[in-house]
């Protein structure tokens, strides 16, 4: 996928095995740090990384995920991707359902993911793969302060 | 014709090099316009440097020829000081309208100037040249009114998040207890404060009960529901017990005409019964003392 | 910034603390990892017949769903062998993060910190 000239390029991050689950999660965290995500929002991205990775490895039979850094002029921002070859999705719908599981897991991958983040998009086409993208900005919420001396 | 200028020089290219020569003359008068006055105000001789530093970088996009472009590069110098400047414009009171309006009214002088470099400042080229620069300062009004709109963006947005902090204390009641009264509209990202700071609060005091009262809430919607369940829950991950206390009359009404369901949430009709609650389920007992022991 | 992948598989440490059995997660868990874990609990808690597990969460900045269902499954495996299990110091960020993910893990049992849920343990026999 070409990067629109004038943003930060993109890491790729093979997704085929566990320890690489491992690597994609510690590289999303690196990245969601240095662009200013406030810890609640690096730990969702990192989770829905978790997730989505997951998801590539288990169902897609691995793939890569791809991280880039974003800035539209008003704001930073993470993209996401997580691409790979293998029987598609045949019921996109219901693979968004909550509990709909065709792996071990408690069905909240994708589900689950796209609450964790603010844009989100499946293409999927059976037999020829699936990339999953998503999209989280640095929102501007204080840090949380208790206000207890 | 301009002194020492070739007839074959571009206007934009003239301009350039009039704004270069007289820049001082031009600083001169810009630093008694209101913009630069009203802004520096300690010294006048600061209002000149500024002044001169607008006037470089309307040179350097003259000759760059992006006469009408907001982007060239020749304003970076300066984008840092127009913000300040429109800022400082803006918190005196001033709206953007009446910002770009300033901007305009450097244009007379200006305008005058290059006039006084003709012998015949009815000349086509002359005519060019005044051309070129009313586009010139009109760009530079643009920028400064893009500044200007940026400027009013990030105060509302400075002051939103000001509000959000203030609004959302977290108080301890007791050991192990504590409390966020909320007031006021509960929005996504209220309550997305509301609950890193009680959370954040629970670990702190290493609270076994947390209340949200939302006495001071004036409705309680489905998404707000939402949020109070997110918020109880997530409480509940942490080991620590969350009471949802001061629900009015009205808002348990539409709470159960909505058809939301708070059944797994404790609720208590008071912030004084959540307190009562909690101190007992800790084994505390509140009791009135003897009559004669606090007569003194 | 690409240095070697981290692969460090070493088991978790599971303490015997009289009757109850604590174990520390720390940090990065792979999933193989926590699958070891899930099996090596199960098999501690049956020959030694302790009354109570405590999972310390304090020191994992994330949960996914692969972990919160093999941690319900310790739970619900260490039950049938006669434990209760005890989830403790489960970080706030974490905690918003699961509740968004839709993962509230209901029939957890969740403390503050591990003295606290060392309290809950002796508190309820069963």
């Amino acid at each position: 996928m070409m990067q629109p000239s004038g943003q930060a390029s993109a890491t790729t991050v093979p997704v085929g095995s566990d320890a690489d689950l491992a690597w994609v999660r510690q590289q999303v965290r690196q990245c969601a740090a240095a662009l200013g995500f406030g810890l609640v929002q690096q730990t969702k991205l990192v989770t829905a990384a978790s997730e989505l990775a997951r998801n590539t490895l288990v169902h897609g039979g691995g793939g890569h995920a791809e991280i880039t850094p974003l800035d539209n002029g008003h704001a930073r921002g993470l993209r996401m991707s997580f691409v790979d070859s293998g029987p598609g999705i045949r019921d996109l719908e219901l693979a968004m359902t909550d509990g709909y599981t065709s792996g071990g897991g408690l069905g909240l991958g994708l589900s689950g993911a796209r609450r964790l983040v603010q844009e989100f998009s499946v293409e999927t086409e059976p037999g020829r793969g699936t990339t999953v993208t998503a999209v989280a900005w640095v929102t501007q919420v204080p840090a949380s302060r208790s206000g207890l001396g | 014709m301009p002194h020492d200028q070739d007839a074959t020089a571009s206007a934009p290219q003239l301009v350039g090099s009039f704004l270069e020569r007289r820049r001082e003359q031009i600083a001169q008068r810009w630093a008694d316009a209101s913009l630069f006055r009203s802004v520096f105000t300690v010294s006048r001789d600061e209002a000149v440097e500024a002044s001169k530093a607008v006037v470089d970088a309307l040179s350097d996009v003259a000759v760059s020829g992006r006469l009408e472009d907001t982007t060239a590069p020749g304003y970076e110098p300066v984008r840092e000081q127009l913000g300040r400047m429109t800022q400082n414009r803006a918190r005196a009171g001033a709206t953007p309208a009446g910002i770009a309006d300033e901007v305009a009214a450097l244009r007379t002088p200006t305008v005058d100037l290059l006039r006084e470099e003709f012998a015949d400042p009815t000349a086509p080229q002359a005519q060019e040249c005044v051309l070129t620069l009313t586009l010139l300062l009109g760009t530079l009004r643009l920028v400064v009114l893009e500044t200007a709109l940026d400027a009013g963006a990030e105060m509302i947005e400075r002051q939103r998040q000001q509000l959000l902090e203030v609004a959302t204390p977290v108080i301890k009641l007791w050991e192990h207890t504590v409390a966020v009264p909320l007031i006021g509209t509960l929005d996504s990202a209220r309550s997305q404060v509301v609950m890193e700071s009680l959370l954040e609060a629970i670990v702190e005091q290493r609270a076994r009960y947390a209340i949200l009262d939302i006495t001071g809430v004036p409705t309680v919607d489905s998404l707000v529901a939402q949020h109070l369940m997110k918020t109880v829950a997530a409480a509940r991950l942490m080991g620590a017990e969350c009471i949802v206390s001061g629900i009015r009359p009205a808002i348990a009404q539409t709470i159960v005409q909505l058809g939301i369901d708070l059944g797994s949430v404790l609720t208590r009709a008071s912030l004084a019964d959540a307190l009562a609650y909690a101190l007992s389920r800790q084994g505390i007992e509140v009791s009135r003392a003897q009559t004669g022991t606090n007569a003194r | 910034m690409n240095e070697p992948v981290p692969v460090h598989p070493a088991p978790v440490p599971v303490l015997a603390l009289g009757d109850i059995l604590l174990v520390s997660l720390q940090g990065e868990l792979h999933d193989g990892l926590a699958e070891q874990l899930q099996q090596d609990l199960s098999h501690r808690i049956a020959t030694t017949g302790v009354s109570g597990v405590v999972i310390d969460i304090s020191g994992v900045d994330i949960v996914d769903s692969f972990l919160g269902r093999v941690l319900a499954e310790i739970a619900s495996t260490a039950r049938l062998l006669a434990a209760r299990t005890v989830l403790a110091g489960m970080r706030p960020a974490v905690a918003i993060t699961l509740v968004e993910l839709g993962l509230v893990l209901p029939g957890l049992t969740t403390a503050l910190d591990v003295d606290r849920a060392m309290e809950v343990l002796s508190q309820r026999g069963r």
